[in-house]
């Protein structure tokens, strides 16, 4: 399979493996003009397997979301066919408007325009909590 | 510091300093009558709670200040769908301080983002309350003269009760403290506390359904089984009376035992206790005054 190489754009490398589509929703790529590539299941020395999005032009992206859903993705910049940076990624301290709080005794559960925030609470076991009632993320983005 | 949301806002020097002042409110009140001449406390209660609001009120007006506010949400704009946020605004234009009582957990602290003048916790829902756990670290203090090298037994509901899980916290941060936790098999404290606060700190802690370790403690909290947290009346009937504090039990307990409970009680401690030296139950009430003054001074940076 041959997918086109960048000229200009950003490359998602070492995604974990069935994490891509979470990826593409969240950062909600669907909105893109580019050229998106989404690549499943690629072999990869160090893990075995692993997910990459190619995107054909140099957007902005939320690298505090990316980092929650997968601090191991390396970030890779393209410009004029050449890679000029790699960003490494770890978990935000602080993330809003990713996790949805889902504690109904929460003060967000009633005032629908306040932000859900959420905090890294145990960096070593990727704990974040609800800023407001400390309850625990849980789930997926 | 500007508002107190949670009791972990504090450090242990800032809780010493606070302990400080209101002993020496205690002890020269008439230096504290006019402190707060010309401030405006807020009580912001959006759900009934008249001994918190009541003793914010009294503390406020004993520095000399003036107190506005309302005591249930009915009798506030919340009833016409007004966010928090912008409450606590429009009150940042007429008052100095806020305390506020909300049903939901995280209220106090949208308000305190919001408004430009100091917010004060004073209580969301089941999660947090510091003012409490305050009123409780200066009762201890004043019995025992330390917040370190104490036995501490909890006695009655311990999974829902927050005053309890706030004081374990509290505590846990000293040297040398350890925990009798006394209660039903229902009514054990939660795994989080157990294994965030006590096992990750490697306090030592008991957990039993008999008082065969009453003797060893220096302090005893009490808690009221509450009604609500139960589905059947017929388990509440049977959990309420388990574990019921009376004279005879007291017979084996230190002579210098501190008796505490965050109040209201209803059977949980035996009246005949009250006259005992070693009940400091109506003092902690007290003493949340005082404390509550304190933390006003701090949080409008008055000395």
């Amino acid at each position: 399979m041959t997918i086109d190489s960048i000229i200009n754009g950003i490359v998602l490398d070492h995604i974990q493996v069935g994490k891509s589509m979470e990826i593409y929703r969240v950062l909600e790529l669907s909105k893109l003009d580019c050229s998106v590539a989404i690549i499943k299941n690629v072999s990869s020395k160090k893990a075995g397997q692993k997910d990459i999005i190619k995107i054909d032009s140099l957007i902005d992206i939320n690298l505090d979301v990316l980092g929650y859903i997968d601090p191991g993705i390396t970030v890779n910049i393209v410009k004029n066919g050449e890679i000029v940076e790699k960003r490494k990624l770890s978990l935000p301290d602080m993330v809003t408007g990713v996790i949805k709080c889902k504690n109904p005794r929460c003060i967000t559960s009633v005032e629908q325009e306040l932000p859900h925030v959420f905090r890294l609470t145990d960096r070593e076991k990727g704990v974040y909590r609800c800023i407001y009632c400390e309850a625990k993320a849980k789930g997926e983005a | 510091m500007k508002d107190l949301i949670s009791i972990t806002d504090l450090s242990i020097e800032e809780l010493q300093e606070l302990i400080d002042t209101a002993e020496d409110i205690i002890a020269n009140p008439e230096k504290y009558g006019d402190k707060c001449k010309r401030k405006k406390l807020a009580t912001l209660f959006f759900e009934p709670s008249t001994r918190t609001r009541l003793s914010f009120e009294a503390a406020m007006l004993e520095l000399g200040g003036a107190v506005i506010g309302f005591s249930e949400a009915s009798s506030s704009s919340a009833s016409k769908g007004e966010s928090v946020a912008d409450t606590a605004l429009t009150i940042s234009c007429y008052a100095d301080i806020i305390a506020m009582r909300h049903p939901k957990e995280g209220a106090p602290l949208v308000a305190a983002k919001a408004a430009g003048i100091p917010v004060i916790n004073a209580g969301d829902g089941g999660h947090n309350h510091p003012t409490q756990t305050l009123t409780d670290l200066l009762t201890i203090y004043r019995e025992k003269g330390r917040l370190n090298n104490l036995k501490i037994g909890f006695c009655g509901d311990l999974k829902f009760g927050r005053t309890v899980h706030s004081l374990i916290s509290a505590m846990s941060r000293y040297e040398g403290n350890s925990f009798v936790l006394i209660s039903p098999e229902e009514l054990k404290i939660p795994g989080y506390i157990k294994k965030d606060v006590l096992i990750k700190n490697e306090i030592s802690f008991v957990e039993t359904d008999n008082w065969e370790n009453l003797p060893e403690l220096d302090i005893l909290y009490m808690t009221r089984v509450q009604r609500e947290r139960f589905f059947n009346e017929a388990d509440y009937l049977r959990l309420r009376d388990v574990f019921i504090l009376t004279m005879d039990k007291l017979a084996n307990a230190k002579d210098d035992l501190c008796i505490m409970h965050p109040l209201p009680r209803v059977n949980e401690i035996e009246r005949a206790v009250d006259s005992d030296k070693r009940a400091c139950y109506f003092k902690q009430v007290l003493n949340g005054k005082f404390i509550r003054m304190a933390l006003i001074l701090r949080l409008l940076g008055i000395e």
